[in-house]
């Protein structure tokens, strides 16, 4: 194959995913993004220029090294490039479908100075998709170290960090407080963003490979951190940050105001949109109105899934502008085309109810940017006087989670900061307990998919350490 | 999977299973309580744990068949299996000796009571143990209860057995005899706790009570299950289930118990033509 200069490489112009139609869509629950075909896909490789330095492995949490497996890619070498993916990233499926790309490897990469960045996350997903569908997984049984290792919570910050460990030679349990594996993966992101069937299919490679899962086991109650460490070498805490934020405003206990959350849980875990075929209902949104608050992924999630249970009327209230919206690109783009209303400059300031305790409108206070505060944004300030109430029939507030406190109330020398985020030194991850490591939300707070897996991946480097000179705790 | 190792009716629609799961058997303490699905289209619902052996590492549980999880987990016998049950879930009774306390149990709210009774006894205290029903049948565990109370006193609305009159009327007659009651622990049907509260806040009698919202995960991450306490939102499942009685808005905690009413009774409706469905295939087919 002759080599394509690198000033025609970058005359390709990037290839857009192709989407479920918008109108099909917001009646269904499949996945929106159909993948590229194979061709797209050699045909976007192409447009790589293969970096001497490339900016993009280093812009990845997981240091994924993206030249390298887009050039096996472009070869044809599918099974090649799959084998390069996995070496760094435990769930490619996954990341090929949530990792806000635009915020890293596609933001650094240098063909997105002067046009558009190559679509990373859209060539690992068909990589991935390939490997699940076609390949055969050859990585190298590693030599066992005999020593084993307890992994809590089985969210992506546990699953990256038990195929890490695993590939070390380390025997790995994980413990899931719910009755399903994959976590956020599994209750929180849904369907049409994330098909349960991928999450699962990734599950079963780690169980193939060796990974013992073990569910309706909440570590803290059924057993304790200190008795795993009884058990285990090492135990890693990974359980997310999992205790959803209310505003504290009037009106929050009214019928019909739901934390992302449990609408997620209910529809994505226990399948309520399948009501009464399966037993867990969810609030009749049907020619509703239903307004979500918050601009996050999980806020898009919960307002393109009351679109598709049928709402008749489904917004997003934000108390900044469309650029401060912390969801990715895309899901913005996707939402909108699926009609669904944005009002920004908005906050909440009560909810009103009928008599019999259900929810009956939204108070709102107009805001106006003010001076950037501490995160560099423009602080939203109110207008005097400037209230609007908006009729509704569900609320959804998707404004972030706190810290769960029952790992860190079971375990009295493990230390939290004040708000019951775990502290850990940020190289090794390692706790203030001897033998623990944590990572992800527990330790950040709300924060991505990647990062979590990001975390993971450094505590499986350092409890690998760690197992080898278990004598050094610093 | 957790096998069900005894199944026997307590009364109509009340039935008592002693249930496999060793781990939550070893730890579990008064006032805890799990989570379980029953198959694998089922929803998750908290129950209490009545009771514990750590010999054969059994978990017993009391169900009574309202919806359509309660209904199909009473048509299981011993020898079925649950599919998922997790555990043991929120804090445990705060238990210590206050002298004279009195339990009250409405319903099967007596079979949420007893284990705490149980662990209020062995910590040195004076029980009395008021446990209520509609009618006879549905006094449930008395002679439980009598093994751990130094009183017992059973009550029916409808004076088929017992006290004549609510629990709330029992308890007010303790107080007016002049008994000192110190600690007073009430679990039934909300209406039931608030006004047992209503009772004993005039008298300044400290008193618990276990919440029962709906829940989804247990273990704090949905947040379905808040109430008001004390003018602040509470997570029962992590915060509780037991509360200051007298800090608890009930009213609004009756509302959102009522927020699936609609759909419940669909799901009711659909399990009970299957059930009669099944029932007669079975009838015809034996009859053959």
């Amino acid at each position: 194959m002759s080599e394509l200069p690198i000033k025609d490489r970058m005359k390709i112009p990037r290839h857009h995913m192709i989407e479920q139609d918008a109108k099909q869509r917001t009646a269904n629950f499949k996945e929106v993004n159909l993948g590229y075909t194979k061709e797209m896909a050699l045909a976007e490789a192409m447009r790589c220029i293969q970096c001497k330095n490339p900016p993009c492995v280093a812009g990845c949490p997981v240091f994924v090294k993206i030249p390298e497996f887009i050039r096996k890619l472009e070869t044809g070498d599918l099974a090649e490039a799959a084998t390069i993916l996995k070496m760094d990233n435990t769930l490619p499926a996954v990341c090929g479908r949530v990792c806000p790309q635009e915020e890293q490897c596609e933001r650094v990469c240098t063909l997105g100075k002067k046009g558009e960045a190559v679509a990373v996350g859209y060539l690992e997903r068909f990589v991935a998709d390939w490997l699940r569908d076609y390949g055969k997984e050859t990585a190298p049984a590693p030599v066992k170290s005999g020593k084993k290792v307890a992994i809590v919570g089985s969210g992506p910050a546990g699953l990256s960090c038990a195929g890490d460990l695993l590939r070390m030679g380390h025997a790995v349990t994980v413990f899931e407080a719910l009755h399903e594996i994959g976590g956020v993966l599994m209750y929180g992101i849904p369907e049409f963003r994330l098909p349960k069937a991928i999450v699962q299919a990734e599950v079963e490679a780690l169980r193939k490979a060796g990974v013992e899962f073990v569910t309706d086991y909440v570590i803290g109650l059924t057993e304790t951190v200190d008795e795993l460490l009884q058990k285990f070498a090492a135990v890693f805490v990974g359980v997310g940050a999992g205790l959803p934020y209310f505003l504290n405003i009037p009106g929050e206990q009214l019928v019909g105001v739901y934390s992302a959350n449990e609408f997620l849980t209910r529809v994505n875990l226990m399948k309520a949109y399948e009501f009464p075929k399966c037993d867990t209902p969810v609030f009749e949104v049907k020619g509703k109105q239903v307004a979500v608050f918050g601009g996050g992924n999980t806020a898009m999630d919960a307002v393109r899934t009351s679109c598709r249970l049928g709402a008749a009327r489904a917004m997003i209230i934000y108390r900044r502008t469309e650029k401060e919206l912390p969801a990715r690109i895309e899901e913005v783009k996707h939402a909108k085309e699926e009609g669904i209303e944005f009002i920004f400059l908005a906050a909440p300031v009560e909810f009103t109810g009928h008599d019999n305790g259900w929810l009956k409108s939204v108070t709102v206070q107009k805001m106006e940017l003010g001076e950037p505060d501490a995160s560099g944004r423009r602080k939203p300030v109110p207008i005097p006087g400037a209230l609007e109430t908006i009729p509704l029939d569900a609320a959804i507030i998707a404004i972030g989670n706190g810290s769960n406190p029952i790992i860190s109330k079971t375990t009295p020398d493990l230390k939290v900061n004040k708000w019951g985020n775990i502290l850990v030194d940020e190289k090794s991850m390692k706790s203030s307990k001897k033998g623990v490591f944590a990572g992800g939300d527990i330790v950040t707070g709300g924060a991505t998919v990647i990062l979590a897996m990001g975390a993971g991946r450094k505590a499986a480097q350092a409890i690998d350490e760690y197992l080898k000179k278990p004598e050094i705790w610093s | 999977m957790n096998k069900i190792i005894e199944a026997r009716n307590l009364a109509p629609d009340v039935k008592l299973f002693k249930i496999a799961a060793p781990q939550i058997a070893n730890k579990r303490q008064a006032g805890q309580f799990v989570i379980l699905r029953v198959h694998k289209e089922g929803e998750r619902i908290p129950l209490t744990i009545a009771d514990s052996n750590v010999q054969d590492g059994s978990i017993t549980i009391i169900v009574q068949g309202i919806g359509k999880t309660t209904k199909y987990m009473n048509t299981l016998q011993a020898g079925d299996s649950i599919m998922d049950v997790v555990g043991p879930l929120g804090k445990p009774s705060h238990i210590a000796c206050f002298g004279t306390v009195v339990v009250i149990g409405g319903g099967v709210g007596t079979a949420i009571a007893f284990p705490t009774a149980k662990a209020l006894k062995q910590a040195g205290n004076h029980v009395v143990s008021i446990i209520g029903g509609r009618t006879k049948q549905l006094v449930i565990l008395e002679e439980e209860l009598r093994a751990v109370s130094d009183e017992v006193y059973p009550t029916t609305d409808d004076g088929s057995y017992g006290y004549q009159g609510m629990v709330t009327h029992k308890l007010q007659d303790l107080i007016k005899a002049g008994r000192k009651l110190d600690f007073v622990l009430a679990i039934g049907p909300i209406p039931m706790m608030a006004a047992v509260s209503e009772v004993t806040k005039q008298h300044h009698i400290k008193t618990t009570v276990s919440l029962n919202p709906i829940m989804v995960d247990g273990t704090g991450m949905c947040g379905g299950c808040r109430a008001v306490v004390d003018g602040k939102t509470v997570f029962v499942c992590v915060d509780g289930p037991e509360f200051d009685a007298h800090q608890v808005d009930y009213a609004s905690l009756a509302k959102r118990n009522r927020s699936y009413l609609l759909q419940e009774k669909t799901a009711v409706e659909e399990f009970c033509k299957l059930d009669a469905m099944i029932k007669e295939k079975e009838y015809v087919r034996t009859a053959h």
